[in-house]
């Protein structure tokens, strides 16, 4: 295995784990609300900078790390309330301009907080690479794939063993007969959107030590993750992890291999094929009409 | 809507249009006003097409503003770089923008909701990243210089000619429009809105009008685009960016889906309203994303309807 | 007119149509008659284009429409209304009703564009029609008035009046007294006969016995997907298999009279 195809792969892993939790936060979102929150983007924005807000007030980066997440989770219940919930039943148009206005929000409200200047944010534990196949493996790689994995285990048992997961996800199927059997679907709503914009700042959070952080690195890496999601099939979890995982290694490859200039097209392009051949996503499956 | 109120509708709105342009240059103090004007204007021709895809036919592009950018840089290329006339190299822009369209809209309006906004999206951002990437043709990020149009030796340029120019094309735009809606074409838009399944099993080909809303709002956005090059003497890829796409819908929305005077209303305002919100500076974003999320959530079926509402409750 | 042939239908693991087999005349007014779930919505969308069959052939006027789309069969002479309505609610009733005369109207993009003054006389025309359909439908109260508007019953009518804008040789009619007052659907009873006798070969699905029995000349009867038996209403009425699939096999057993 060359040296250079190591490299491309711990990139695209590394993306594609950012990816996953992109697109599991909108996954969960779309399956709460069918909304497709274009905020989601913001959330990952929001995690790295707030961390680089509270770091600058003297916290320790740990600290700083986990109010972020907490405060960004905080800001999707707010985003929820006071956009989404009275919108309610309005069309899909609608919906999607609303996020992108909150999106704008948030992008401008870091803006006059923070500025447009690029940030620096410490890596969680050093940046001496660590030597792998005649690579070069940064530790944060490690912490981003492993924080991850351990977060992809925690939403499968939130989902399959806690009472609150198996609301949200009865929810997602029927509303309705979620609120007929005592669900309270209002709440199921808000803890959705609290917990993919908590899921949106880990994200931003893992990958700011490696890539700087500003406050428009939310809108392609949002769109990314969307692709991701779609990939996987829209609410599809396990889809979601799936495609993320697919469209970070096309991209490091694609940039590798083909052309570094292109690398951003490649989740589009993907998309488009996706679309137009399989509908469902790799994993979902198609509906039909009752007439 | 009964057939002699729409009638009404439509000639005294077109006459309120003319008037309108016509009549404001007087309260316009400066250049700079004219070339809001100008992009006012160019912005409500993009609109007016796009309306008649998702107002009325119903569906979703968010990757219009490639069309608009493929028009400009069209222009700008075939103007710049290979000498052609100007009005050829329009024509040329507006030809190879259908045909592209035609080409990507039978797999694309297969898709509905967010799967159709998606590939639209997808569509858009690759235009504007091939734009970016391809330096030796385009500029790439840093733009091109455009050379000014010239029709029949005679060349135009100032933005008090420009905006003559721009709102004949916007009375144009909205006569044709007009035209299409009250016509079996623009009831089969409205008919594959209503129920995709009605219309096939009357005898629409829905696949085909789909194709065709999609194809005349590209053109459209084409058109306004090759303009937009030559007034503003210079483009870059921010033309066809995501966020200009963004822009568009939300002017089309804004204003009143299915209403095509609504579609003009939008874009006005929101092309006027960042210019009076840089009064607020840095809080413009902030101001923005309050107005929309503000209007959507108060307004949803836009501007015009809920205005024409209010005032019909009013005056009972 | 019309002939189905071993006609099947599957979603996924579930037969919807299992060799459903007949043929219609030309200006008979035939009936599809089952319990719930027995199919009948589904032979609809088969035939008409909605639905793609698993297997069999579809046959109307003589030539092989299988797996033809709706449009396509609109344009040979076939119309239909929907068990739930699929009524333009965007536009007026006068629109809905002129819609179905898409097929004759000029949908020809640039004189469209340009306004030419054919296409504002064929509109016109169109319009007369609409209006005349709207008479004959009995729903004259409602011409200017947007279908959001209008109450079930007359929503219905609507349909009718749409599907008929087309001058179609065969009409579908699914259910069109569901959910209607035994005052409409005897108006609705009245409709059918009144189209028939125009000439347009009526295929109906229905729920309301009285309403099929009175109106029907041949009725075919649907159970699990399958055809159960077919013939006269009086045939139909004494096959101990039909009466046991809508009352119950002791119900069957008391009837007791020659099977058809």
């Amino acid at each position: 295995m060359s040296s250079q195809f190591v490299q491309f792969l711990i990139a695209g892993i590394n993306a594609g784990a950012i990816y996953a939790l992109i697109a599991l936060g909108f996954a969960i979102i779309y399956n709460a609300s069918h909304v497709i929150n274009f905020a989601q983007g913001e959330f990952v924005m929001l995690g790295g900078m707030m961390t680089v807000f509270l770091l600058a007030l003297g916290m320790p980066l740990p600290i700083a790390v986990l109010l972020a997440i907490a405060a960004t989770a905080v800001a999707g219940m707010v985003l929820e309330k006071l956009a989404i919930e009275p919108a309610r039943g309005a069309s899909v148009v609608t919906l999607i301009i609303i996020t992108i206005g909150a999106s704008i929000l948030l992008r401008g409200l870091v803006q006059v907080a923070m500025g447009r200047n690029f940030h620096r944010v410490p890596p969680f534990t050093g940046d001496d690479p660590i030597p792998v196949l005649g690579a070069a493996l940064l530790p944060q790689n490690l912490w981003v794939c492993g924080v991850t994995v351990l977060a992809v285990l925690a939403l499968r048992w939130f989902f399959t063993r806690t009472m609150w997961g198996k609301a949200i996800l009865a929810t997602s199927h029927n509303r309705l007969a979620a609120e007929l059997v005592g669900i309270n679907v209002r709440l199921v709503m808000l803890v959705s959107f609290g917990l993919s914009g908590a899921l949106g700042a880990l994200a931003g959070v893992l990958i700011a030590p490696i890539t700087l952080t500003h406050a428009n690195v939310g809108i392609m890496l949002g769109l990314k993750g969307f692709c991701a999601a779609i990939l996987g099939g829209l609410g599809n979890f396990p889809g979601a992890v799936a495609g993320g995982l697919v469209l970070g290694l096309a991209e490091a490859m694609a940039a590798g291999y083909l052309s570094s200039q292109y690398k951003d097209a490649v989740a589009f392009v993907l998309i488009l094929a996706v679309l137009f051949f399989l509908p469902g996503g790799l994993m979902g499956r198609g509906s039909t009409e009752r007439v | 809507m009964r057939l002699r109120g729409l009638m009404q509708a439509r000639t005294g709105g077109l006459l309120a249009l003319a008037l309108v342009i016509a009549v404001l240059p007087l309260a316009l103090p400066n250049n700079f006003y004219y070339q809001v004007a100008v992009l006012v204007g160019l912005n409500a021709i993009v609109c007016v097409g796009l309306n008649l895809l998702i107002g009325y036919a119903g569906q979703i592009s968010l990757g219009h503003a490639g069309f608009f950018g493929l028009g400009a840089y069209a222009s700008a290329v075939l103007t710049a770089k290979f000498g052609w006339p100007a009005p050829l190299a329009l024509v040329a822009g507006a030809t190879g923008v259908a045909l592209l369209a035609f080409v990507l809209a039978r797999p694309i309006l297969r898709l509905k909701g967010h799967y159709l906004a998606m590939a639209t999206l997808g569509m858009g951002i690759i235009i504007s990243i091939v734009i970016n990437q391809e330096i030796p043709l385009t500029g790439g990020p840093d733009g091109m210089p455009v050379p000014g149009f010239a029709l029949f030796g005679l060349r135009l340029t100032g933005d008090r000619t420009w905006y003559w120019i721009v709102g004949g094309l916007l009375l144009l735009s909205v006569w044709l429009s007009l035209n299409l809606i009250e016509s079996p074409v623009g009831r089969a838009f409205r008919a594959l809105h209503g129920s995709e399944v009605a219309a096939e099993t009357v005898g629409i080909d829905t696949a085909r009008f789909k194709v065709l809303a999609f194809v005349v709002s590209a053109v459209f956005a084409a058109v306004a685009g090759s303009a937009f090059a030559h007034f503003a003497g210079f483009v870059t890829p921010v033309e066809a960016q995501f966020l200009r796409s963004i822009e568009f819908v939300t002017m089309v929305v804004f204003g009143g889906m299915a209403s095509v005077f609504g579609a003009v209303v939008g874009a006005a305002v929101l092309t006027a309203l960042p210019q009076i919100l840089t009064a607020f500076h840095d809080y413009e974003m902030i101001a923005l994303g309050v107005v929309l999320i503000g209007t959507m959530i108060l307004m949803p079926r836009g501007m015009l309807p809920s205005l024409a509402a209010l005032t019909r409750r009013w005056m009972r | 007119m019309l002939s189905v042939d071993r006609l099947r239908k599957e979603f996924g693991g579930v037969q919807a149509v299992v060799e459903v087999s007949f043929a219609i005349e030309a200006g008979r007014i035939h009936s599809i008659i089952g319990p719930n779930g027995a199919g009948k919505t589904t032979l609809f969308n088969l035939v008409n284009g909605l639905y793609a069959p698993s297997g069999g052939r579809v046959s109307f006027l003589g030539c092989d429409v299988t797996g033809l789309r709706p449009y396509e069969l609109a344009a040979r002479g076939m119309a239909r209304t929907f068990q739930n309505l699929q009524v333009f609610f965007n536009m007026s009733a006068l629109e809905n009703v002129m819609v179905g005369c898409h097929l004759k109207s000029d949908t020809r993009l640039l004189p469209s564009m340009l306004g030419w003054p054919s296409i504002a006389r064929g509109d016109r025309a169109t319009r007369a029609r609409a209006v005349e359909l709207l008479h004959e439908v009995g729903l004259d109260a409602w011409v200017d008035a947007d279908a959001a508007a209008m109450p079930y019953g007359a929503l219905k009518r609507l349909e009718i009046a749409r599907a008929l804008a087309a001058e179609p040789k065969l009409l579908l009619l699914d259910e069109p007294a569901a959910g209607l007052n035994p005052t409409e659907t005897r108006e609705i009873d009245r409709l059918i006969q009144r189209v028939a006798a125009a000439g347009v070969t009526v295929l109906l699905v229905e729920h309301d016995m009285r309403l099929v029995m009175d109106v029907s000349d041949r009725i075919i009867v649907l159970n699990f997907g399958r055809k159960l038996a077919e013939g006269t209403a009086q045939e139909v009425r004494r096959n101990p298999e039909v009466i046991a699939a809508y009352l119950g096999t002791a119900a069957a057993q008391g009837a007791g009279s020659r099977h058809a």
